[in-house]
């Protein structure tokens, strides 16, 4: 323990000594390391935002009826051309409802699986809204407000008044906003929608719904499930849509799957539905550990050349240290010790630096009418990355000492000594 | 008396650039206490000699002894651990660590040897000061002395584990004739009152004459 110490007290003189040069190496590490806490928090933060922007409000498993040809038209189950080459001309999706047959039992079961969260029933239709002569297209979906805020955060996406109303008030709606925009509608207001059937129904706004997709929000209104069945003069078991959140979300397909065989319903699983948001994930966490890797290197070199330089400078120590009785391990184990003071202390203020720009950009101002719930840049605090950081400073400045150090240890004293 | 170091048949040869057979089958003894000198024209091998019986240089034939114990063929980090504790240095150029102090770097290879307190260690080391009149240097840094101080300082930590055989390269080939004096009488004081060996690989006449032995080298050989 105590040779160490003399080892280090000599690595320690080396560094002070080539303060400045010691210094830029580290300032090397240290932007390398600011750099990559402050672009993964960034990165990620960026990420889980547009993560949730979608995947807050998509069902892990959404199921319902899709309207589609039959895979087997009657020609096929004829016996006689079995083994005939039969084309069918304009095929014609089959007649069937868009309800979900007998989609109450159906829940009732999903809710037993002990994988899922919780089985939501939703009514969707189309209908008109009716301003004056004008009639807008769109859909209004049928939902229970209560659970939709607890498990889809629906909350979040309600921009004026209180989702909870939707229930404590009869025939009310949640407007989206790009209807309320271009209806010029407020809450209180009161709305007629014409359902496909040709019935109209005036309902109360009780708030402004805004998803922060344009799209949707020209569209789409929510309601409360009576409602809904109302407007599509359907009874009590009339559902459209089951919306299912799960505890593990990679069992997702194989659930989708399980219910589609069992039931005969379409379900579409978080991953088939969202496929390209995983693709974003990935870029851009490939992006941030290209940069930061390449700024690690750059720091490596800055080492490397340091502890070269400071082996031929050191030259004569190293022959006497090593005619003294300290062996090549001990020699090398002087430079790579520097090499890990650098790469320490370097890295140890890389984490205040990262630390504070990702606190920085934390508090930057960032509104966006696309995203109602985001008032600053989103960044993501993850004790993680600093001891990935810290990990990273670590191994790449080891790395760097090394050749360097495996240098000095082979240094014949007898060479330099007679050679003087 | 006993025989501090003894070298059998060495042989080596030099590869570079054109085989050259530098030293020939040399036997050799040193008994404790004896002050050697060897002597020879530039190219006679007689450094080359040195570094063999220092342990630093391995590439050879033959067997070195060291204190009745063969180092021969020992790996690198038991030899480096003999000479720590048995062998001092002192060579032409001084070879001080020019970032630390006087007395840290006579300290050094007492603190790898490491069988001392830090205290002892420092205790040791002024006393060597001291003993070479050069203890008012001690806290100075090392490159801030003159150099016959300087090749005092390297004796001085040569001498910190108190070895058996202090070997010399030149140790006055760069010091004027009244600190080569001042060496010299260093060395004959250790190797009288001390019982200290020495071997001391030297150009000056002068000083080989004052030592108890002159070991004359010619061509790669011992010629008396």
């Amino acid at each position: 323990m105590n040779q160490k110490k003399v080892l280090f007290t000599i690595a320690k003189t080396h560094l002070l000594t080539k303060f400045r040069q010691t210094a830029t190496a580290a300032l090397g590490v240290t932007f390398g390391i600011g750099a990559y806490i402050t672009l993964v928090c960034f990165m990620t933060g960026l990420n889980k935002m547009l993560d949730d922007l979608v995947l807050n409000q998509t069902p892990h498993v959404h199921i319902y009826n899709e309207i589609e040809p039959s895979e087997k038209q009657p020609v096929s189950l004829y016996k006689e051309f079995e083994n005939a080459l039969n084309t069918v001309h304009s095929i014609k999706p089959k007649q069937s409802q868009v309800r979900i047959h007998n989609a109450l039992p159906i829940i009732d079961h999903l809710r037993k699986d002990e994988n899922v969260l919780c089985a939501l029933p939703q009514v969707r239709t189309q209908v008109f809204y009716v301003a004056g002569s004008i009639e807008l297209g769109g859909t209004i979906t049928g939902i229970n407000i209560r659970e939709e805020v607890e498990y889809f955060n629906f909350g979040d996406y309600v921009v004026d008044g209180d989702p909870v109303d939707l229930k404590n008030t009869d025939n009310s709606i949640l407007l989206g906003a790009g209807i309320a925009e271009t209806m010029s509608l407020h809450i209180g207001d009161r709305v007629q929608i014409t359902s496909t059937g040709g019935t109209i129904f005036p309902l109360k706004i009780v708030g402004i719904f805004q998803s922060g997709i344009a799209d949707v929000d020209n569209v789409r209104s929510f309601t409360t499930i009576k409602t809904a069945q109302r407007i599509v003069e359907g009874s009590d078991n009339y559902i459209t849509d089951i919306n299912l959140k799960l505890n593990d979300i990679s069992q997702a397909p194989t659930i989708a799957r399980t219910i589609e065989r069992q039931f005969d319903l379409k379900a579409i699983d978080i991953n088939e539905a969202n496929a390209q948001f995983e693709t974003g994930t990935t870029i851009r966490n490939l992006i941030t550990y290209a940069v930061s890797i390449t700024l690690l290197i750059v720091a490596g070199f800055g080492i490397y050349n340091i502890l070269n330089m400071l082996i031929y400078e050191k030259m004569n120590d190293i022959a006497i240290l090593k005619a003294t009785g300290f062996s090549g391990k001990d020699v090398q184990l002087i430079f790579i010790m520097q090499a890990l003071i650098i790469g320490i202390v370097g890295g140890i203020l890389g984490l205040f630096l990262g630390m504070g720009l990702a606190h920085l950009i934390d508090g930057i101002a960032f509104e966006t009418e696309a995203l109602p719930t985001i008032t600053t840049y989103p960044v993501n605090h993850n004790p993680w990355f600093y001891v990935i950081g810290i990990t990273f400073a670590i191994v790449s400045t080891f790395l760097a000492g090394y050749l360097p150090s495996q240098r000095a240890k082979r240094v014949d004293p007898v060479k330099i000594i007679r050679g003087q | 008396m006993d025989i501090v170091l003894e070298a059998r048949h060495i042989d080596k040869y030099f590869t570079k650039p054109v085989e050259f057979h530098v030293l020939k089958d040399i036997n050799l003894e040193v008994k404790k206490g004896e002050f050697t000198s060897v002597m020879g024209k530039s190219g006679c091998g007689k450094s080359t000699l040195l570094y063999i019986l220092s342990t630093m240089d391995t590439d050879y034939k033959g067997e070195l002894f060291l204190n009745g114990e063969l180092t021969t063929g020992l790996d690198s980090n038991r030899l480096a651990h003999i000479r720590n504790k048995y062998i001092g240095f002192v060579f032409q150029f001084h070879y001080l660590l020019s970032e630390f102090s006087v007395l840290e770097n006579v300290m050094l290879p007492a603190k790898k040897l490491g069988e001392k307190s830090v205290e002892e260690i420092k205790e040791d080391a002024m006393l060597k000061l001291k003993m070479l009149e050069i203890d008012n240097l001690a806290m100075k840094r090392a490159n801030r002395i003159s150099g016959g101080e300087k090749q005092r300082v390297a004796i001085a930590r040569a001498l910190i584990n108190d070895p058996l055989i202090l070997m010399g390269d030149e140790p006055t080939g760069n010091l004027d004739s009244q600190n080569a004096e001042n060496v010299f009488r260093i060395f004959k004081k250790l190797s009288d009152e001390q019982g200290l060996s020495l071997l001391v690989v030297t150009h000056d006449i002068d000083f080989a004459d004052k030592t108890d032995r002159i070991i004359l080298m010619g061509d790669g050989t011992i010629l008396d």
